[in-house]
């Protein structure tokens, strides 16, 4: 018995997949991205600026953060739950999410977002 | 030498949580960058792996701490309507940037983005700490994920040098004042 178990040659550590780190970074992007969205619509769309106003001596930037922080986190919930053992490819998922980035330092600055 | 308590809100947000953040953004990429990279072969103890993870657990919690501030304590006073018929404007900084052509773009394009773009900053390096966190060593395993880390920290860094930069500006063009006057030392008249 003793023998056969030092025979048996020991299942090789399970390397660590980047299912979570890919959710995490997707949705960061997608976070990133959808403050800079409400905070055009916030601006340009009377009734969603409105909708923003969650704490008057803030205004709409109150809703706007907090929306999308709740979109943030939401996303890295559901994404963490759904590939939490898969491999992606994070070359591609990293992209994605650093495009969003990219575009959402773009869409806040105000002569681009005025450009909507 | 005299400051108002809502000069020294100001002061904390952008002189110290802010700046700080920004100190502390260099030292955390080089690390990334040059420790945990794919080719490097020389090994990451447990302490060294630990001072990363506490560095940037404290970077994420200065972030946040420096919107939180500067969203919901400074900004109200930055954005507070005059009653009106008010023609001295000096507590009133947003009214006081408008009121004239060549300082409405410091609140139009200054604080307009800077009140938004700030905020990217929070969202990539708590990200960034949750990846290192989970991954740590294992990170040199996976470099198109660690390059994902490496560029959200560089434009946070970006975004958090926008907001600082306009943040300065925007108190050297119209600072917010008001509240109690604390006394912080006497000095010599003459």
């Amino acid at each position: 018995m003793s023998s056969q178990s030092a025979s048996t040659p020991k299942p090789a550590a399970q390397a660590m997949t980047n299912g979570s780190g890919a959710a995490a970074v997707l949705a960061a992007g997608v976070g990133s991205f959808s403050l800079a969205v409400l905070a055009i619509a916030s601006d340009k769309l009377p009734a969603i600026k409105s909708l923003m106003n969650f704490y008057r001596p803030t205004g709409p930037l109150s809703g706007v953060t907090t929306t999308a922080v709740f979109v943030w986190l939401m996303l890295w919930i559901v994404l963490r739950w759904r590939w939490r053992d898969r491999n992606l490819a994070m070359g591609r998922v990293g992209r994605v999410a650093l495009v969003l980035l990219v575009l959402s330092l773009l869409l806040t600055f105000p002569p681009i977002a005025d450009l909507f | 030498m005299e400051i108002t308590t809502r000069g020294l809100w100001t002061l904390v947000h952008g002189m110290g949580f802010g700046a700080l953040y920004l100190l502390a953004c260099s030292g955390a990429l080089v690390e990334l960058w040059r420790r945990y990279a794919p080719n490097d072969l020389s090994p990451v103890n447990e302490r060294d792996e630990a001072l990363l993870r506490w560095y940037l657990l404290s970077m994420a919690v200065l972030a946040w701490i420096t919107v939180l501030t500067g969203t919901y304590i400074i900004y109200p006073w930055y954005r507070a309507v005059p009653p009106v018929g008010t023609v001295n404007l000096t507590g009133y900084p947003q009214r006081l940037l408008l009121s004239n052509v060549a300082t409405g773009g410091w609140h139009s394009i200054g604080m307009e983005w800077k009140e938004h773009v700030a905020w990217l900053v929070p969202i990539s390096i708590t990200m960034a700490f949750a990846v290192f966190n989970k991954h740590r060593r294992n990170l040199r395993n996976h470099p198109e994920l660690r390059a994902a880390v490496l560029s959200f920290m560089m434009i946070s860094f970006l975004a958090a040098g926008i907001a600082g930069f306009f943040g300065a500006m925007l108190n050297k063009h119209a600072p917010v004042e008001g509240g109690q006057t604390i006394h912080l030392m006497q000095g010599e008249s003459r």
